[in-house]
């Protein structure tokens, strides 16, 4: 395994360290009094009523989904990208062929009105 | 000749090695203490970050900033962070205690994460894997995860609403900026950060490829959810959006992360565009490379600051529809058009194939103004149709008949 | 034991341990988180055996969009995020030994494979993998049908998934 990757695992083992001291020193330092009135969840001085929940928009889920489609696009561009510099003009077609048959999905969504936040 | 840190981690290598233990401990060991390094320089520089915001936006604004802490009120970051640290720390009732902690966390490290593979000089980026630029978009995912269990484990209606909205443009707006990099990866053919920078002589992509550079840039300025773009943690909207529970030092790691985020974005964008290390000198002094990086990398934050401090809050159907109606579109069209020259144009003599790109970045910006300007026709014509509006009986404008 | 072999059997724990977290918790969306960890071990062992490339796409992919996608999907079903009642099924016995017996089976299976006994062939950390991906994704006698055809694949995904989650009114 290559010390490149060897590096990023300790990065990413030591990265949290910083915000977990940045945590623990105010549990040693600060003070702690909680009471009810603290601990109430805030909306704007008053008090709440019911659950915590919000009316969840199917917006939120197309927006995801249309995300997911071109963000595997991109993946697949990505090598195809990084190779043309050694391939001929045919393969360049071929990455353009790609593209576009997504541009046709992208035009499909746009015109049924999915990407909209109404 | 090389630099000094590089001299100081042979010479490292070496006496470790001589004291008889194995190579795979003396590697881990030089990982850990690069780690360290890369890690206490990234975090010095995010104080210093909160000074200079803090004094740029007060020149925007025509006043002094903090100038009592210090000379010129350099103590004043450490002020803040001291006053942060004695705070109290207030747990809404009703969070979910481990990931409510586990938030500002995430939001920290992964913005430290970013800087492992950024190259500062010739020879000195902590890690040159050969997908560098897919690294830093999955970093960049993960922080959307950051934000939504902190929406989530807030317990807080507002808290929750902000997160699905801030993921909602976090997530759409990475459609273009990964489609925009794909445009230095095509034109270095690489995608290892350190092989983009060396492939950038003898001129630098952003003249190359400039509106691939300014969609990084915007795309990037969205994805960070700073102004304009910053609706779902905007005070007067939504109180501060996913991170209102959040009170003294984790809202301060949330804050720094968005700053440092900020600069790890200015840093990018000059390492895919601007020649990240390259400056006059360098193969000579790589040390120089460091700085040459900074000034970049700080002329870029700067640039992000100046967009935050002068224009006005977009709302979230406006910044959706910039973004999927346009951005994504015109990235899409941006790369078709930058493969097929570059693979047209490659053969010729490269003043030929530079003059071809710009060119052709300048036709797709004189275009897509036209378009602008067409659609703003269009909209002004709408808005000046006479429209009801309210106004007592008995006037002229009002329309009923007493 | 070398230094691979170790961090792959803590990896390996890691990802099975959030697997199992991921079904025997009773809060669903600490059921997604387990199972962001899981995916994330699975990108480690990719790390691991040199297929870099393939593990930074795992992290894009599944946590970056799926696991975003799944934890929407959860919240759009408000009343269910905590399950109530015992997680368990009552004929559990049943299941752990069809389980046990399909373990089993696959591990006699793979036993008789010359690579089970042997440590793997990394692949070899050129730098130039990448490249050669692409190149063989756009190759005519590589991948190149594979690869338009995922084209209309994911668009196949994108105008079914819009036709049945969204609704015109």
């Amino acid at each position: 395994m290559a010390n490149e990757w060897l590096f990023i695992g300790v990065f990413l083992v030591l990265a949290p360290i910083f915000p977990i001291l940045a945590i623990l020193i105010p549990r040693l330092i600060a003070p702690r009094k909680p009471n009810p009135l603290k601990n109430q969840t805030y909306e704007c001085g008053i008090e709440t009523v019911g659950d915590t929940w919000i009316q969840f928009r199917v917006q939120y889920y197309i927006f995801a989904l249309v995300f997911l489609i071109f963000d595997v696009e991109a993946v697949f561009l990505f090598p195809w990208a990084a190779a043309l510099k050694q391939l001929p003009l045919f393969a360049v077609l071929e990455g353009v062929l790609f593209i576009m048959i997504l541009v046709v999905g992208l035009v499909y969504a746009w015109r049924k009105g999915a990407l909209e936040w109404v | 000749m090389g630099d000094p840190i590089t001299m100081i981690a042979r010479w490292l290598e070496s006496q470790l090695l001589g004291l008889g233990l194995s190579p795979v401990l003396v590697t881990l060991i030089l990982a850990v203490l690069g780690v360290i390094l890369i890690a206490s320089f990234v975090l010095v520089m995010d104080i210093f970050l909160v000074w200079v915001e803090r004094k740029v936006v007060a020149r925007f604004q025509d006043r002094l900033g903090p100038n009592r802490l210090g000379p010129f009120g350099l103590i004043q970051p450490i002020a803040d962070v001291i006053k942060l640290l004695i705070k109290e720390d207030i747990t809404p009732a009703g969070a979910d205690k481990f990931v409510y902690n586990l938030a500002p966390i995430i939001a920290l490290a992964t913005v430290l994460l970013l800087w492992a593979v950024i190259p500062l000089a010739p020879d000195l980026v902590g890690s040159d894997i050969n997908v560098g630029v897919l690294y830093i978009v999955a970093i960049g995912a993960l922080a959307t995860l950051g934000v939504i269990m902190a929406g989530w484990a807030s317990n807080n209606k507002y808290a929750l609403l902000g997160a699905f909205r801030t993921v909602a443009q976090m997530v759409s707006y990475e459609v273009p900026m990964v489609i925009a990099l794909l445009v230095p990866v095509l034109l270095a053919g690489s995608m290892g950060l350190n092989a983009i920078v060396e492939a950038q002589t003898p001129v630098w992509f952003v003249v190359v490829a400039p509106v691939a550079a300014l969609l990084v840039l915007l795309t990037g300025i969205a994805e960070l959810g700073r102004a304009p773009f910053d609706l779902s943690e905007a005070e007067s909207e939504i109180v501060a959006g996913f991170h209102i529970e959040y009170t003294g030092m984790k809202f301060g790691l949330f804050y720094a992360g968005e700053l440092l985020h900020a600069l790890t974005i200015g840093a990018l964008v000059s390492t895919l565009f601007l020649g990240g290390w390259r400056g006059p000198g360098v193969e000579a002094i790589p040390i120089l490379g460091v700085g040459y990086f900074l000034i970049k990398a700080f002329f870029l934050y700067w640039v992000i600051m100046w967009v935050k401090y002068s224009m006005p809050r977009i709302r979230i159907d406006h910044m959706l529809n910039f973004n999927w109606k346009f951005l994504t579109p015109l990235s899409l069209v941006l790369l078709m058009v930058t493969a097929i020259l570059d693979k047209l144009l490659e053969n010729g003599p490269y003043w030929v194939y530079v003059t071809g790109m710009l060119l052709a970045n300048l036709v797709i910006i004189w275009a897509v103004l036209q378009l602008l300007r067409s659609r703003a026709r269009v909209e002004r014509v709408r808005v000046a149709e006479p429209r009801p509006v309210a106004a007592p009986p008995g006037s002229p404008a009002s329309t009923t008949t007493l | 034991m070398t230094g691979i072999q170790l961090v792959f059997i803590v990896v390996a724990v890691m990802t099975l341990g959030a697997a199992l977290m991921a079904v025997l918790t009773s809060n669903m969306v600490h059921a997604a988180l387990w199972l962001i960890l899981a995916l994330f071990g699975v990108a480690i062992i990719f790390v691991l055996l040199n297929a870099g490339f393939l593990a930074v796409v795992q992290v894009v992919i599944y946590i970056g969009a799926i696991s975003i996608i799944m934890i929407f999907a959860i919240m759009l079903t408000r009343r269910l995020i905590t399950d109530i009642g015992t997680q368990t099924s009552s004929s559990w016995p049943w299941a752990a030994l069809i389980a046990v017996a399909l373990f089993g089976g696959l591990a006699w299976m793979l036993s008789t494979w010359g690579g089970f006994n042997t440590t793997p062939q990394l692949l070899s950390p050129r730098s130039d993998q990448v490249v050669e991906l692409g190149q063989a994704l756009v190759s005519p006698n590589a991948f190149v049908i594979p690869f338009e055809v995922a084209s209309v694949l994911l668009l196949a995904a994108l105008i079914g998934a819009i036709f049945i989650a969204w609704d015109r009114k």
